[in-house]
């Protein structure tokens, strides 16, 4: 089997309506030499890893080693326990404070899954264990879809490296988004066009995205962001599944959002030499914690 | 072209929070202690640049630490591995340096017992690495191939004695790599191949007249 170099290929291996993860895991079977029965309890394994981060996370109020994050996922998980009258389902609660949770456990040094990166490992964990547990979807169907996520990434990542240093936090959290997208879209039984419209709608609201973490962390922004890219994904995902499709195609998106990379000045690159990294309250901070780490640069 | 697994998007399981400055410094301590090749008594790390500055906050001394014990990237023991290598009479000591020249994410390794070992590497992100530099010798080791690392007298005939028993153990070498200080002194090559050298075959490198160290490095864990 040949690998699979750009979506407009994708679409053209899964036209005979085969399912796009069996797409996926048959091209992965094929180049790894591997059985997929190994391939999906790896898998099966990351899926159970990335649940115990979400509840280790919500039962932990730790704060992290620099004292910026740590009690604010069971916040929110709380006030979807406690009230009775809320805006939003119980779904939105559960992606809201699992991303959150995934994120906080990450930052204590707890054990997580980089998806597509650890910056941005909290957003499918968050989508797929809350659409598992409000949509009564199968174990088996959730590791399909972690399968469509990654394939997703997978082909992205071949044309642009996921790396905030290279083209900001559309490449981390922003793939991550479209990641998530395509995971509802396959959990929810939608066909392939939704599948890759739901990825390719994710991607191309969230262009452009700076990665200036806060003393160079992944912290501040990072682990709130989870979060907001979690509910992106389901207004991704509900806009496919009714038939709405991305007017530009998703490889044209890529060709732009390589471009857009490109075009970002390096200070908003990862290197916390921009944006909110160089706020009052950020420069404070990195004071503070010059003082309290005990080795410095000379 | 490298091949993208989807096991390379989802995955590694791994201790937070950053790929490059926690998962990545596990593997180099890993790497590291591979080719210093035996338990260390003291160990002085130096960090640079964005290695140095956020460090702490990465976790990436408990991470650098973890490696040299042998600990995996997901292993949880990485959080507490100062007093993991406090149990077994590690000495531990880190510097940091503020170097434009170097990688963003640099480490020195200073391996001190019976033996010194001098030993650098980069963390390149995502969870992938290079050593860089052993004992003032160029090298290149990232741990995704089975690699010899030698160090031998500068002489004629070195390399087709060392690539002799290469192709006797029939294993095929993917890349290799040679250096020379001086002329005539010391020189040092590292040997990629494609499946795991035998003891017998760094045996035979080892008792070669004019090699002084030689160390088999096991490819790292995905």
């Amino acid at each position: 089997m040949k690998n699979i170099e750009n979506f407009q290929e994708l679409i053209d291996s899964a036209r005979s309506n085969k399912k796009i993860t069996l797409v996926f895991q048959e091209l992965e079977c094929s180049m790894l030499e591997k059985e997929i029965t190994e391939l999906r309890k790896i898998m099966s394994k990351h899926l159970n890893t990335m649940k115990a981060a979400i509840k280790q996370g919500l039962e932990t109020c730790q704060l992290s080693e620099s004292g910026m994050s740590g009690t604010d996922s069971s916040k929110i998980f709380q006030r979807y326990q406690q009230s009775e009258k809320l805006p939003c389902n119980m779904l939105f609660g559960k992606i809201i404070s699992y991303a959150l949770a995934t994120m906080e456990e990450n930052q204590r040094m707890g054990k997580v899954v980089a998806c597509p990166t650890a910056g941005s490992c909290g957003i499918v964990p968050a989508v797929i264990t809350a659409y598992a547990e409000e949509m009564g979807i199968s174990v088996e169907k959730q590791i399909d879809a972690m399968f469509t996520a990654g394939g997703i990434g997978k082909i992205v990542a071949q044309r642009m490296p996921l790396a905030g240093a290279v083209a900001g936090c559309q490449a981390e959290c922003g793939v991550a988004g479209a990641m998530a997208a395509a995971a509802i879209v396959d959990m929810l039984d939608g066909n392939n066009s939704q599948i890759i419209n739901a990825a390719a709608l994710a991607l191309k609201n969230i262009m452009g995205l700076a990665c200036d973490p806060i003393a160079g962390l992944v912290e501040v922004p990072c682990i709130k962001r989870n979060s907001f890219l979690g509910i992106h994904a389901v207004a991704a995902s509900e806009m496919a599944l009714a038939g709405i499709e991305s007017f530009v195609p998703i490889d044209e998106i890529i060709d732009a959002m390589i471009q857009i990379g490109n075009l970002m000045s390096p200070v908003i690159k990862e290197s916390s030499e921009g944006g909110l990294a160089v706020t009052k309250t950020a420069l404070e901070l990195n004071k503070k914690l010059e003082n309290l780490w005990d080795y410095q640069v000379s | 072209m490298k091949y993208i697994s989807i096991l390379d998007i989802i995955g590694p399981s791994m201790i937070g929070p950053s790929s490059s400055h926690t998962a990545g410094a596990v593997r180099l301590g890993l790497l590291a202690r591979n080719i210093y090749g035996s338990k260390p008594g003291w160990v002085k790390f130096t960090l640079y640049n964005s290695f140095a500055k956020t460090g702490k906050g990465h976790g990436t001394d408990k991470a650098l630490i973890a490696g040299i014990l042998g600990f995996n990237v997901d292993d949880p023991r990485i959080r507490n591995s100062y007093e993991y290598a406090k149990n077994e009479s590690i000495q531990i000591e880190f510097a940091a340096e503020d170097d434009p020249l170097r990688h963003p994410n640099a480490v020195d390794f200073t391996f001190y017992n019976e033996a010194s070992m001098f030993i650098s590497g980069k963390s390149l992100g995502a969870g992938e690495v290079e050593i860089d530099n052993i004992k003032g010798f160029k090298a290149s080791i990232r741990g995704d191939l089975h690699t010899i690392f030698i160090i031998h007298k500068d002489k004629p005939g070195m390399l087709s004695r060392v690539t002799e028993f290469i192709q006797e153990a029939n294993l095929n070498i993917a890349t290799l790599l040679c250096e020379r200080n001086e002329k005539g002194k010391e020189a040092a090559m590292t040997i990629c191949l494609d499946s795991v050298p035998s003891e017998d075959l760094i045996n035979s490198i080892q008792n070669i007249s004019g090699v002084y160290i030689v160390r088999s490095i096991d490819v790292l864990k995905k």
